[in-house]
Parts: C-alpha cells; sequence; structure tokens
C-alpha cells in the first residue's frame, strides 16, 4: 500500500530528443490523414484508415506526452480498459443507421400483428 | 511503513481504518484529473458516436468543406501547443521557474490562436448560410452536429486557456507548484488528443471533391 511519500515522482531531466522524436510522429500521422483524406476510395474504407490513424496517434500521446507510460501498470490497465470498455459499448447501435439509411426511420411492425 | 502511519484520524473513519492514500501511487490532484479526463473521453466519444450515427443514416449529407488550409494549420497549432506545454512541465520539474511560466503562456497564447481560427471558420460557415438547423447543401443534421462537437471541443479550448493561465500565473507567484502545472497539461493533452479525432470524422470526410 502507498502513501504520500511514494508518490511517483517523474525524473527532473526528460529526455527532450523522445519528446521531439513523438511530436514529429505525432505530426506525420496527422499528416497521413489529411493525405488519406484526398485518396478516391470509399467512405467506409476512407473512414476505417482514418479512425487507425487517429488511434495511433492517441495512444502515442496517451502513453508520452500524458506519461501513462511511467506511470504504475496498475494505472495504465485502470485507465485503458475503463476507457476502453465504455467506449466499445457505446457501438452497439451502428446497424441501425443503416435501417434509417434504407429508408425505414421508425421500427415496422411484423406482417400478421396489429400495430398498436 | 507502520501501521499507524496509515491510519486516518478524521471521525468520519472509524479508529484503526485503513486505508490507501496514493492509489496507483498518482497523487490525488493528478488522479482527479484522470477521472474527468476518462468521463470527458466518454462524453466526446458519445457525440462522436451520434454524429456517426446520423452520417451513416442520413442520404444526404453535406460535404461543404472546400479547403483545408484552415483546419490544417488549427491542427498544427494545437499538436505543437502540446510539444510547449511538455516543454513547460519539463522546466518545471527542473526548477527552472521562468522557463516553465513562458512555455505555459505560449502554450496559452497557441490555445488563444486555435480558438480564433476556429471561430473565423465557424463565421465563414454562417456568411454561407448555415446555422444550427439549417444549410443550403443538405440535411439540417450537419449543423446541428458540426456546431455541437466543435462548440465542445472549443469550450474546452477556452477552458484549457483560462485555466494555463490562472494556473501559469499562480505557479509564477509561488502559490502552485510544477504538479499543479502538470495536471493542468494532462488536461491540455487531452483537448489535443480529443482533435485529432474531430478533425478525420467531422472535417476531413466531409471534404468536398
Amino acid at each position: 500500500m502507498a502513501n504520500a511519500h511514494d508518490v511517483q515522482k517523474h525524473e527532473p531531466h526528460e529526455p527532450l530528443g523522445r519528446y521531439l522524436l513523438i511530436y514529429v510522429c505525432i505530426l506525420i500521422l496527422a499528416a497521413a490523414q489529411f493525405f488519406i483524406a484526398f485518396t478516391h476510395i470509399d467512405a467506409e474504407a476512407m473512414f476505417a484508415r482514418m479512425l487507425f490513424v487517429a488511434i495511433a496517434e492517441a495512444i502515442l500521446a496517451l502513453l508520452f506526452f500524458m506519461h501513462l507510460w511511467a506511470e504504475k501498470r496498475g494505472f495504465l490497465l485502470f485507465v485503458v480498459v475503463f476507457t476502453g470498455f465504455v467506449i466499445l459499448v457505446m457501438q452497439f447501435g451502428w446497424t441501425d443507421s443503416h435501417r434509417m439509411e434504407a429508408g425505414a426511420p421508425y421500427s415496422q411492425s411484423k406482417s400478421g400483428t396489429v400495430a398498436p | 511503513m507502520s501501521q499507524a502511519d496509515l491510519t486516518m484520524s478524521h471521525p468520519a473513519h472509524p479508529p484503526g481504518m485503513t486505508i490507501g492514500l496514493a492509489p496507483f501511487s498518482v497523487s490525488a490532484n493528478k488522479m482527479a484529473i484522470w477521472l474527468f479526463i476518462i468521463a470527458d473521453a466518454a462524453t466526446f466519444a458519445a457525440c462522436l458516436v451520434a454524429y456517426g450515427f446520423l452520417r451513416n443514416g442520413t442520404a444526404n449529407w453535406p460535404r461543404p468543406f472546400h479547403s483545408i488550409v484552415n483546419v490544417s494549420v488549427m491542427t498544427f497549432i494545437l499538436l505543437t501547443s502540446s510539444l510547449t506545454m511538455l516543454l513547460g512541465v519539463r522546466a518545471a520539474k527542473a526548477g527552472d521557474k521562468s522557463g516553465a511560466f513562458r512555455w505555459t503562456m505560449i502554450t496559452a497564447v497557441m490555445g488563444i490562436l486555435f480558438a480564433a481560427l476556429h471561430i473565423r471558420e465557424w463565421m465563414g460557415l454562417i456568411d454561407e448560410g448555415m446555422s444550427m438547423f439549417h444549410n443550403p447543401w443538405g440535411t439540417g443534421l450537419f449543423g446541428a452536429s458540426f456546431f455541437s462537437i466543435t462548440g465542445l471541443h472549443l469550450l474546452h479550448v477556452t477552458g484549457g486557456v483560462v485555466a494555463l493561465l490562472a494556473v501559469g500565473f499562480r505557479y509564477m507567484g509561488g502559490r502552485y507548484d510544477a504538479d499543479d502545472l502538470e495536471v493542468t497539461g494532462l488536461y491540455w493533452h487531452f483537448v489535443d488528443l480529443v482533435w485529432m479525432f474531430v478533425v478525420p470524422f467531422v472535417y476531413l470526410l466531409n471534404l468536398a471533391h
């Protein structure tokens, strides 16, 4: 069990080179998103690629800019698993958006049943 | 460490009750901002999922953006402001008080510049006839979702600038320390992180080809 004296302190001189490297990597990934936007692919493929790049940017920012990598592994797991689970659970309704696109914005009663 | 060290003397805690004072060896301030970040990440994720749902389910979704110049400059400014924030926290931890203050103020100025460019872009869209519930290009849902998501982000940037100024000056005045600056920095990096998702989904997927 930890007390206030055990609170983790970062090194006084964190490597500047690492920060610059991560910054350049994030800039390149951001530029890649702009590049993807001008490729001639369908919207779903474009969305998937942009999401992949955005997640890569976010991981770099979380681990190194926000120093999650330097925290205890338990804390890293707490943040990543908890946040990831909440965000994943939000994705359950995507199939319903396709139903809206098909021109059926409201739920349809089954044939042979009487609508209330 | 003795058991007595871990025993709270506060009347709300029964004698002999032991609690962890620093879960995961993280200070209370930092834990509080991380819990806020987790909650705020869920808020932004919910907004972006709702936006994606509407965009996916609406046939005449508009693609009003003809240029990426403004949004790319905004992105560059915000990403660079994360680096300047890091440099500020690094200087504070190394005991370089004036350096930390200078980098923090540079970060705040970049935040103000980002907000100004954001408002300029909004004004341009409003001049073209876009409002919360109407636009000349397609479904009115676009305006509602665009202004909601970017507005929520702009609100976070504005709050971040105020926090940077307040914490920066108080740090310089000796009321706050490097840990307070680091906590403010965590919030600023989170605002930057959210923008990494807003740009592709709200701007780049809606480019006019």
